[in-house]
């Protein structure tokens, strides 16, 4: 809000001051446990252990990187992750379309049943142990199809694309295209897409995060390590503490091995972390325009 | 002329809907119903299929015999659940979690939110924005591994603060009485920023003639601050709360998941963790009891969802919007 042309008075000034303090220790409170992260991964192992790791890396070190890229099974879960988000990512798009579209078409028979129906999913499931026998009879346990299927369509992400449809194409595009000879296949492919690049990427950007950071359904529904997603590889190595030493190179030292595990942790998070912070900053608006748009709704 | 036409057609289209047979409505739009087809099928298969085969909690399930075929038991499974040991540890230990995070969770946005909108410096609004928000994005598996490395007893930085103050190191992780705040806290640090954005755009949406006649009035900001923006931002606080009531048994439970071990257990087994550890990932796995805590649960939050969302509606109505 700005009021430049009024002038403050020396409470005003006071206020400025402590709102600025007060934000300095939200954003300190927020950066510092995520700066010390970076730091760590990058200092010798024996100063983590220590203690000395304050802000700066002590004795730069790339130790616990070499350690992450020589760990077989962290790169084959890499690559797995990306799949999963890209296969994701652009079957939740395609499949958002085509249900939000023609839900937001005032001329659509039945689509308030269709609607009821998809909304009441979201307030009640059938549970754990019918999906996953669902997923089993299907024959789907241990495959691919296990990770991308059944988070196919999220609910959520049609209400906000048939809002977004509803205010954003006009009657009167739809009609005129009609009157033209276009079908509805071609209106939504060459018009309606085409409009909805904000949207798209909201739901583009939401999806390949949710693909992105889960583990559960590859927990229960995989076997096959060379499958795995990051998350899962990543959940045994940070929680379970689970570190294959066969898997880092020949350090004969106990203690050594020791240190470079802790350094593996610290870079594991800052790489597991990396292809997010690298685009956050290029679509951090159009994350914030996703809770917007939800909040109309809402 | 283009445009008259389309209108002529619209308004003709509009009076005669109600004479057109539902058969030829439908037929004119059939290009819809097969861009529909593939999400209805999907809904159907992955959402409603296993609410069908939630039938199993009624039943003692037999793999060989599949979900119709099992022996009706009728609700068996409900009532050995309500007398078990773990019924009353598990809603205690849920509910807790969940009010404690709801109403911890509920300040600090709103604080964070009141100072980014006085903030005149554009660079500094939007970096902290930016860095508030970005925590958002961690994943669970990552941000629990960070909790661990900041708790660990040995050389967790929270520890080595404690150790340099000349105190007696914690095993937080260790400690059941810690649990609940161990995971309120780290998903307040996660998520203050991103809760933050609807505090923001409520507070957008002030009418700023209040602003400038509060001036007049003499009211220094931090007045406007209490009596304009921190009143025009409850309404969206009183509805978030109401709807966040309704899913007050569906708290984080794969982040609670990954927290547990054997020395916690006591405070951290919930609901949802319980149901999993029946289901798939004991010795004994027991398909129908697990399904049955679940559906307890689902239709205890399907009862309060929907009361919520008539309270929801009515404040609604009251507040402004």
């Amino acid at each position: 809000m700005e009021h430049s042309t009024i002038k403050e008075t020396t409470a005003d000034r006071w206020f400025n001051g402590m709102n600025y303090l007060v934000l300095t220790v939200f954003l300190l409170l927020v950066l510092y446990p995520l700066v010390y992260i970076v730091s760590a991964s990058f200092s010798e192992p024996s100063a983590v252990l220590s203690g000395k790791v304050w802000l700066y890396p002590v004795n730069p070190t790339l130790e616990g990187y070499m350690a992450v890229f020589q760990h077989k099974l962290i790169w084959s879960s890499f690559r797995n992750s990306i799949f999963y988000t890209v296969a994701g990512m652009i079957l939740n798009v395609a499949m958002t379309v085509a249900a939000a579209y023609p839900l937001s078409r005032k001329d659509l028979y039945g689509k308030n049943v269709v609607m009821f129906l998809f909304v009441f999913t979201t307030m009640f499931s059938g549970g754990l142990i019918p999906s996953y026998l669902l997923v089993k009879g299907l024959g789907m346990l241990n495959t691919v199809w296990a990770i991308i299927l059944p988070g196919a369509m999220g609910v959520f992400h049609v209400i906000i694309a048939r809002t977004y449809f509803k205010t954003t194409i006009p009657d009167e595009l739809l009609e005129a295209a009609q009157l033209d000879g276009c079908n509805d296949f071609r209106f939504v492919l060459k018009i309606v897409i085409p409009l909805s690049g904000p949207i798209i990427a909201v739901i583009a950007l939401y999806s390949a995060v949710g693909y992105w950071n889960q583990y559960f359904n590859a927990l229960i529904y995989l076997k096959d390590q060379e499958l795995f997603p990051l998350q899962l590889i990543l959940r045994d190595i940070l929680v379970q503490n689970e570190v294959d030493s066969s898997m880092l190179t020949d350090l004969k030292e106990e203690a050594k091995r020791e240190g470079v595990r802790e350094l593996l942790k610290y870079s594991l998070i800052v790489i597991s972390s990396l292809p997010m912070l690298a685009v956050y900053p290029f679509v951090q608006k159009y994350f914030i325009q996703g809770v917007m748009i939800g909040s109309l709704k809402g | 002329m283009e445009t008259a036409s389309a209108t002529d057609v619209r308004s003709e289209a509009g009076s005669k809907r109600s004479a057109i047979p539902i058969g030829r409505r439908m037929g004119r739009c059939w290009q819809l119903y097969v861009l529909l087809a593939l999400p209805v099928v999907y809904i159907l298969l992955f959402k409603y299929y296993p609410m069908y085969g939630a039938q199993i909690a009624l039943k003692n399930y037999v793999a060989s015999n599949g979900i119709t075929g099992s022996e009706w038991v009728g609700l068996k499974h409900f009532i050995r659940f309500y007398h078990s040991y773990e019924f009353g540890k598990l809603i205690k230990n849920t509910l807790l979690i969940s009010v404690y995070s709801l109403l911890a969770g509920i300040p600090f946005p709103i604080m964070l939110a009141l100072s980014i909108n006085y903030v005149k410096n554009k660079k500094f609004k939007k970096t902290t924005q930016m860095i508030t928000y970005a925590p958002h994005f961690i994943s669970v598996v990552v941000m629990v591994g960070i909790i661990l490395e900041m708790l660990d007893p040995r050389n967790g930085l929270i520890n080595v603060i404690i150790r340099g103050l000349g105190l007696e190191t914690v095993n937080f992780m260790a400690k059941p009485e810690y649990f609940s705040s161990i995971y309120v806290w780290s998903g307040i640090w996660q998520n203050v920023g991103f809760s933050c954005i609807i505090y923001l755009a409520a507070l957008s949406g002030v009418d700023p003639s209040l602003h400038e006649a509060a001036v007049m009035d003499g009211a220094t900001k931090f007045r406007r601050m209490l009596h304009i923006d921190l009143p025009s931002i409850i309404p969206v606080m009183v509805i978030l709360l109401i709807l966040n009531t309704g899913n007050i048994l569906d708290l984080g439970f794969e982040k609670v998941l990954l927290m547990q071990n054997p020395l916690n257990l006591r405070t951290s087994e919930v609901i949802d963790t319980y149901v999993y550890k029946v289901g798939l990932a004991s010795a004994a796995m027991n398909y129908s009891y697990s399904t049955a805590i679940n559906l307890f649960k689902s239709v205890v939050g399907l009862i309060l969802l929907v009361a919520v969302n008539q309270l929801a509606k009515k404040a609604k109505q009251e507040s402004l919007w």
